[in-house]
């Protein structure tokens, strides 16, 4: 018993730490010349491939933005924090953009559960918040001060189920990764399903870091469907394409747009041969038309993408890239105010972004429509528009 | 029939990945009591080591497979040599945080090293798979079934045979008797460190091709191995590697059998009735340190 | 019972004091909102440290308990329209009660057996978590858990949040405490340092230890209650394995067997990724080493080795005086 006369020294060192964290932590001193903005992404953790672009994206984005003399003659000013896609990080990072650095809007995070767990704060704050995650639960219901830039798994799916509708396929099969992204998968397949005429025939789910997915495979075989959609982002996704391809499994194979990056083909090799799956039209910029509206905006992103970082521009960056590029419309004339920062997004029609052309009003805060997603198929080594 | 066939050839697959790690958890724990939360990053090393000595420089495959398996090596000698050697009292509590640490800073590591990118592997062998009755056998999963085979094997002649190894189990048995008797105590323990990070540095060779290798992988595969060698009992060799096999099939079956997504739960709870039935480990006798 | 004397009773009013004026002090949001993370993760830190660092029963499986009392606060009180305030004891309860049926076989094993059987609870009530979707949302997480209230209006002020989640830490401050210096805390150390022995003078270890792991989950539930109505949003990933790990970490960093010490694992750990957001991609490397650092210099925990830094050095000092008299 005798650490107990020393007991008051040790209390007061853990709050000596508590204290000195608050006191070394640089104070805020907004610069009224700039538009701060913040930017929560998932930088590391399981789902840094979302984060990493994004991150990018937005310090590119506002990098020109800057460059061609800011918004109203200020400019902008990217704060970024890491999430990695938990929602306790994410919380504290919201936090500390609203209440700390003083931002004035917020883009992020890119995951669905970060997203849901800091967008009551954004509500509380009055803080236009511009989601890059999928789920459809941000948006809808819609919440005044949120809005989102992903494309919504429910245009996925329909992409999905209209290809298959094309090619005369009932019965499905589908395998989904056990996380938020392919749990909202799942939910859509499951929903859509009726109205597109298609049978769900088995409804299967793998880990994120399984090794083997064979077992799930031979279930799903075991029942016969006509094809196969497999929901999850990589490399769990490439995995499949492998163990099909090992089994010989001979049924045409669907994936989801969360694998719509280059990336995927390297890892799936031969196995990507034939697979089909809905992206974003920034795989295929070179291939489309050259009267459709995104061409330009899509060859400039992935010029200057490329050029800055020496990397293959992805659709993921893309969301971070659409919104930085709206709230600078957004912000032209509102002298900084959020409530016309929010008001102004809502009015939004007709941007051509990376992801698709955005429609925002007053009831939707997505505003991407159909036409934002094309179907691809990957014939030797490369993507090719299903047209 | 033919399913059940393809749940066990996929359940042995997985099964002998997760028997390989295991193996490895096994030979630490032997020599030293001590539970390295990091075992699974050793795989993760491995695996990436490969991916640049072999996919990215080029090198012959059994030239890259040996040299990952040295350069994991070299990092497990250097973990015990900074990381375990240095602790003043060594509380078997404080060392698992401090091999807790280490995962987070090899994963890290690996991070900053390789990107936060997935890498694919081609598999060793030309040949694609073979078919059993219906069921298919890849020619990797063959490869990873045979290795562990052979690795215990070795690893069972080693500790019955070889001078070292039962110095070395003689240390597992009492550390302090062993220095009196004039083993060199703290190089056995420094040795089973250096083996216990190759086996896992294999492990991560041999599941490079059949899955992707990333960063962040390690940390489910060190999970599962622990899960294996405690189900396996903790320091036998055997349980090892009949608790890998055991819960890679059972993850397996219940896939097939019960339900895709609750495959982890499943396993989880059949280890847990196993572990209170034998609160050992099925081949493990002996009783464990307490914390 | 320990009668209690004034040297009892100065580190509590230092930590009222210190606490008290921290939150009158400070102002910024989210300052409040760290600093009832802290409070969080140091109600998780006790109640592990309870039966750890006293009880001696590791527990790789905590952060099950902290979102079952998450859960079950947020599904009484969002889809039922059950008060907060009566979800709570309902919360603990089911926390309870879960550790009472898996705690019994569970604690029959031993060291790092004990650890894979708690992992697997956790394991299996994570995947709960995650694929009951039609309860708990599934992996997308349970959205709408309303605020407290407390006087009929809503506790959305995050300086009264920051002065319950501290009041709730003192008073399980004070109960720990109280228990520890208890005839059963006694029994708890001679189990930590024995068990045979413990048993053999006639305490009865398997009960003691199932009673102390059950509360060790009711307090780790009041946790996830305080988390759950703060944020109004949870999800399955911040409860899980690496989040019992974590708390194991706070417990073994800041010392085992000592309350300040999980006040100040939790505290440390919970500021260290704040800091090191300045390290950019570094910071899981850095993280790493810290905590290897730590424990390599320091394996008794910081508040213990600090205190040995302190002994240490006052000696010396008096070595270096003795000379001069």
């Amino acid at each position: 018993m005798s650490g107990i006369r020393r007991k008051p020294g040790v209390c007061g060192m853990v709050m000596a730490v508590i204290l000195g964290f608050l006191v070394v932590s640089p104070g805020d001193a907004p610069a009224a010349e700039v538009y701060k903005v913040g930017g929560i992404f998932s930088i590391t953790g399981p789902a840094s491939f979302l984060g990493d672009p994004e991150k990018k994206s937005m310090e590119m984005a506002v990098e020109a933005i800057n460059a061609r003399g800011g918004v109203d003659g200020r400019m902008l000013e990217a704060v970024i924090y890491d999430s990695e896609a938990d929602p306790t990080k994410a919380v504290n990072a919201v936090n500390k953009l609203i209440h700390k650095d003083g931002v004035i809007a917020i883009v992020g995070p890119s995951n669905t559960p970060p997203s849901l767990a800091v967008l009551t704060y954004a509500e509380r704050a009055g803080i236009p918040l511009i989601s890059c995650a999928a789920g459809i639960g941000i948006t809808q219901p819609v919440k005044p001060w949120v809005f989102k830039t992903a494309q919504s798994d429910v245009l996925a799916v329909a992409a999905i189920y209209q290809d298959m509708q094309r090619e005369g396929l009932r019965r499905i099969g589908i395998l989904t990764v056990a996380n938020a992204f392919g749990e909202s998968g799942a939910q859509q397949l499951k929903a859509q399903a009726a109205q597109h005429g298609i049978e769900i025939a088995l409804a299967e789910s793998f880990g994120a870091q399984d090794t083997d997915m064979t077992a799930q495979l031979t279930k799903l075989r075991s029942q016969n469907p006509d094809a196969l959609v497999c929901w999850g982002t990589n490399p769990g996704p490439a995995v499949v394409a492998k163990n099909a391809r090992q089994m010989n499994l001979g049924m045409p194979l669907y994936q989801s747009h969360g694998v719509a990056s280059p990336k995927f083909i390297e890892l799936a090799g031969e196995a990507a041969e034939g697979l089909r799956l809905p992206a974003g039209k920034i795989l295929v910029a070179d291939l489309l038309s050259a009267d459709d509206p995104q061409k330009a905006v899509l060859q400039d992103y992935i010029r200057s993408y490329a050029a800055r970082y020496q990397q293959p521009a992805s659709g993921f960056g893309g969301y971070a890239f659409d919104a930085v590029h709206l709230l600078a419309k957004a912000l032209e004339g509102s002298g900084g105010d959020k409530q016309k920062i929010r008001q102004s997004l809502e009015q939004i029609r007709g941007h051509v972004g990376v992801s698709g052309v955005f429609n925002f009003s007053a009831t939707e805060h997505n505003g991407l429509g159909a036409e934002a997603f094309v179907m691809v198929k990957i014939e030797k080594g490369k993507w090719a528009l299903i047209p | 029939m033919q399913e059940i066939l393809q749940y066990l050839f996929s359940g042995l697959t997985n099964g002998a990945i997760y028997a390989v790690i295991a193996l490895g958890f096994s030979i630490l724990f032997n020599a030293t009591e001590l539970i390295n939360f990091a075992h699974g990053e050793f795989v993760m090393l491995g695996a990436l080591c490969l991916v640049t000595l072999w996919s990215g420089l080029h090198l012959p495959l059994p030239l890259a497979l040996l040299l990952s398996a040295a350069a994991v090596g070299g990092v497990g000698f250097l973990f015990q040599r900074l990381a375990i050697h240095p602790v003043r009292k060594p509380d078997h509590i404080v060392l698992v945080i401090i091999t807790v640490g280490a995962s987070i800073f090899f994963r890290g590591l690996g991070m900053l090293l390789w990107g936060k990118d997935a890498f694919a592997v081609p598999s060793f062998t030309r040949k694609a798979s073979v078919e059993v009755a219906g069921a298919v056998l890849t020619s990797q999963s063959l490869v990873i079934i045979g290795t562990v085979g052979v690795l215990a094997l070795v690893l069972h002649f080693f500790f019955r045979r070889t001078l070292t190894g039962k110095a070395m189990e003689a240390c597992a048995i009492s550390r302090r008797a062993a220095w009196l008797t004039g083993i060199p105590a703290q190089g056995m323990v420094l040795l089973a460190f250096v083996l216990s990070a190759v086996i896992g540095g294999l492990g991560g060779l041999i599941i490079a091709p059949i899955t992707m290798c990333s960063y962040d992988m390690g940390t489910v595969l060190g999970l599962k191995g622990f899960c294996a060698a405690m189900l396996g009992g903790l320091g036998s060799l055997w349980g090892a590697v009949l608790g890998g096999l055991l819960l890679g099939v059972l993850e397996s079956l219940s896939v097939g059998l019960i339900n895709s997504g609750l495959k982890d739960a499943t396993a989880f709870l059949l280890l847990l009735m196993i572990l209170y039935v034998r609160p050992s480990g099925l081949l493990g006798n002996r009783s464990v340190q307490r914390f | 019972m320990v009668r209690p004397s004034l040297h009892n009773l100065v580190p509590y009013a230092f930590f009222v004091v210190l606490v008290g004026s921290a939150g009158l002090w400070v102002d910024n949001p989210y300052y409040f909102q760290i600093l009832s993370m802290i409070g969080i993760h140091a109600l998780l830190a006790l109640a592990l440290n309870l039966l750890m660092g006293y009880a001696g029963q590791i527990s790789l499986g905590h952060a099950a308990f902290y979102g079952i009392g998450a859960y079950a606060s947020a599904l009484l009180s969002a889809r039922y329209g059950l008060s907060p305030w009566l979800a709570l004891p309902c919360a603990m309860l089911a926390a309870g009660l879960v550790a009472l049926v898996v705690g019994y076989p569970t604690l029959k094993l031993s060291g790092y057996y004990l650890g894979m059987g708690t992992l697997g609870i956790g394991m299996i009530v994570f995947i709960v978590f995650r694929e009951w979707s039609s309860v708990t949302g599934g992996a997308s997480g349970f959205v709408g858990i309303p605020p407290l209230g407390l006087g009929g209006r809503a506790l959305l002020d995050v300086r009264s949040y920051y002065f319950l989640v501290w009041a709730v830490v003192l008073l399980a401050l004070c109960g720990s405490q109280r228990l520890i210096r208890s005839r059963v805390g006694r029994a708890l150390r001679s189990i930590h340092d024995s068990e045979a022995a413990a048993r053999a003078v006639g305490i009865p270890t398997s009960r003691l230890k199932l009673q102390v792991f059950v509360l060790s989950a009711v307090m780790s539930a009041v946790a996830g209650f305080l988390y759950a109505h703060m944020v109004g949003f949870i999800s399955p990933d911040t409860f899980s394995f690496i989040v019992s790990v974590k708390l194991v970490t706070m417990v073994v960093i800041g010392g085992m067997a000592s309350i300040w010490g999980a006040l100040l694992g939790a505290a440390l750990l919970t500021l260290l990724p704040e800091v090191l957001h300045a390290f950019a991609e570094f910071e899981m490397v850095v993280y790493g080493l810290i905590l290897m650092t730590v424990m390599i210099f320091l394996p008794q925990g910081l508040t213990r080795g600090i205190l040995d830094i302190y002994a240490l050095r006052r000696r010396q000092s008096e070595r270096a005086a003795r000379p001069a008299d």
